[in-house]
């Protein structure tokens, strides 16, 4: 479904990502871990088209998007949950939901607006409520929904534990469980390496803006030196990953 | 009291068309981040339209759509002229656009039409007052006022209840993440710089139906207005403009009602004065953004 080759982006003269290839098949949930400052928002954002790569090429449903619109993208069915959640603080959450479906039909948008009312009971109550009074937790459940309404056929999440408290973590991580028992494409940053590979099917390992490793969940822990890398490599991941252990 | 009461009515009529302006500035900073040193050239080229329209003995009537649709006009022509090619620039880069647009259309008005001033016709009724009691009302305050508030509700409903608002202001607090959700850049663009005409006409229709003249540096004193309105409310909030524009308005009737004879002329200066005070106690003005400052 997703195909990148040789993607390389740069932030003036310094390569965020290098060289990078990764593919997502249809109904797959891929993760995408690594310590901080490995490139992973980057790739997220460089395919989602916020991001112009200097080198390589994005390719979605067999058809060459490299540098198209992010507009046009989710257009044609890619979803981006953007990394710090960016929802629209001073519009109310059904407002959100709203202009996460602007590009379907009203009548569409309707029937999404009652399904995510079902599905999110925490969004539901606080319909009306502008979203910058939300919690971390339900504000990542906001913008996972608001990426919902234009009913993508992949979605990318960049970081959606970050910063939540390890019970919320759990819930995200529930989320993330049901999305993909429905047959959702998935593709998710996390430095949460451990949760990740527990739901995902496959991961790309990031490092220093280039891909290191990849496989499933099995075949990455046991290379031991490398699991070693992502898990404890990251600085701000650490705090989560740490919650993340406590749960268990 | 009834002094009062009447420069209050006054200040509430020039206010209004000052809100007017400031929201129009306000919309386009909002998605933008650009202070439009051009908003007032909508006047000027709405100016030259009307005084073209009265050489041909044509009414006020005519000149009224005229006006506001040359005016939104006007902005899309500038937005695709000039902005459109800045896009994603600096802020510095877009505000030196602005006031490049200035220059150019004062100099096209300048070197083709005339220097010198050109008058025209004002409707008879403006001059036209009514009374209530011991109060004398101009028919023109009252028109003003009441066009405005209707105005400022049909701007509010359009931006509350359609997708378009919805657009505008998702894009106005985080320009990327509304293209992230599918929100077309050039048509939330274009859309707000329609919107900020149709206000700058109808604006523009009282400032010329008042002035009865136009010359080439027409738009700068309505566009000063607007940008100092859309300061004081506190740059990025729509609500903020408007309360800003009524303050203006009710700071400079006020002010030249009270002032002694003498100094009444220096009536602007004091204005620029009480600004410069109200910004060394609230720098944000007077409406605080949550989202311009975390941008």
């Amino acid at each position: 479904m997703l195909s990148v080759a040789g993607l390389t982006t740069r932030y003036g003269a310094i390569s965020a990502l290098r060289d990078a290839d990764l593919h997502v098949g249809s109904g797959e949930v891929v993760g995408l871990i690594g310590p901080n400052g490995a490139g992973k928002t980057t790739l997220l954002n460089t395919v989602a088209g916020l991001l112009t790569p200097s080198a390589g090429s994005v390719s979605f449903d067999g058809e060459d998007v490299t540098g198209t619109s992010p507009e046009r993208l989710l257009r044609s069915g890619l979803a981006l949950v953007p990394e710090h959640r960016r929802i629209f603080v001073d519009l109310s959450v059904e407002e959100n939901l709203r202009i996460g479906g602007v590009t379907v039909s009203p009548r569409v948008r309707g029937d999404l607006l009652d399904e995510m009312a079902e599905r999110f009971p925490v969004l539901g109550e606080k319909w009306a409520t502008a979203a910058g009074f939300l919690s971390g937790g339900e504000a990542q459940q906001l913008a996972i929904a608001r990426a919902l309404m234009s009913k993508p056929r992949l979605v990318m999440m960049d970081e959606p534990s970050l910063g939540l408290a390890p019970v919320l973590v759990d819930v995200v991580f529930e989320l993330i469980e049901s999305l993909r028992a429905q047959g959702r494409t998935m593709l998710i940053v996390e430095q949460n390496a451990t949760r990740m590979l527990e739901v995902a099917d496959r991961a790309y390992v990031l490092r220093s803006g280039e891909v290191v490793a990849t496989g499933t969940g099995e075949e990455l822990r046991a290379q031991d030196d490398l699991f070693e890398t992502f898990v404890s490599g990251g600085g701000g991941g650490r705090s989560d990953d740490q919650g993340a252990e406590d749960d268990r | 009291m009834t002094e009062l009461i009447q420069n209050l009515i006054d200040g509430l009529g020039r206010g209004s068309i000052y809100a007017l302006l400031a929201l129009g500035v306000a919309v386009i900073f909002g998605v933008m981040h650009l202070l439009n040193f051009a908003h007032g050239e909508m006047i000027t080229v709405g100016g030259y339209t009307v005084y073209w329209m009265m050489q041909r003995d044509m009414s006020w009537w005519l000149a009224v759509p005229a006006i506001i649709i040359v005016s939104v006009l006007t902005s899309l022509a500038i937005e695709r002229i000039a902005f459109s090619r800045v896009r994603g620039g600096s802020d510095f880069t877009l505000l030196l656009t602005s006031f490049g647009v200035h220059f150019v259309v004062f100099s096209i008005f300048l070197l083709y039409v005339s220097a010198s001033v050109k008058t025209f016709d004002r409707p008879t009724w403006v001059a036209n007052t009514y009374s209530v009691g011991s109060l004398n009302i101009e028919v023109f305050d009252t028109v003003v006022i009441v066009v405005t508030v209707l105005t400022l509700i049909a701007t509010s409903l359009l931006l509350q209840r359609t997708m378009f608002g919805l657009a505008l202001r998702a894009a106005a607090e985080d320009f990327e993440a509304a293209r992230l959700m599918g929100v077309r850049s050039d048509s939330v663009i274009r859309g707000a710089f329609a919107l900020s005409g149709l206000l700058a006409g109808i604006a523009g229709v009282f400032w010329l139906m008042r002035a009865g003249s136009t010359v080439p540096s027409a738009g700068i004193d309505p566009m000063l207005k607007g940008v100092l309105a859309a300061l004081i409310g506190g740059l990025g909030s729509l609500r903020g403009a408007v309360i800003g524009g009524f303050a203006l308005g009710l700071a400079e009737v006020l002010l030249r009602s009270r002032l002694p004879d003498s100094i009444a002329n220096l009536t602007e200066g004091f204005v620029f004065l009480l600004i410069a005070l109200l910004f060394i106690f609230r720098p944000q003005g007077l409406v605080t953004v949550a989202h311009a400052e975390r941008v």
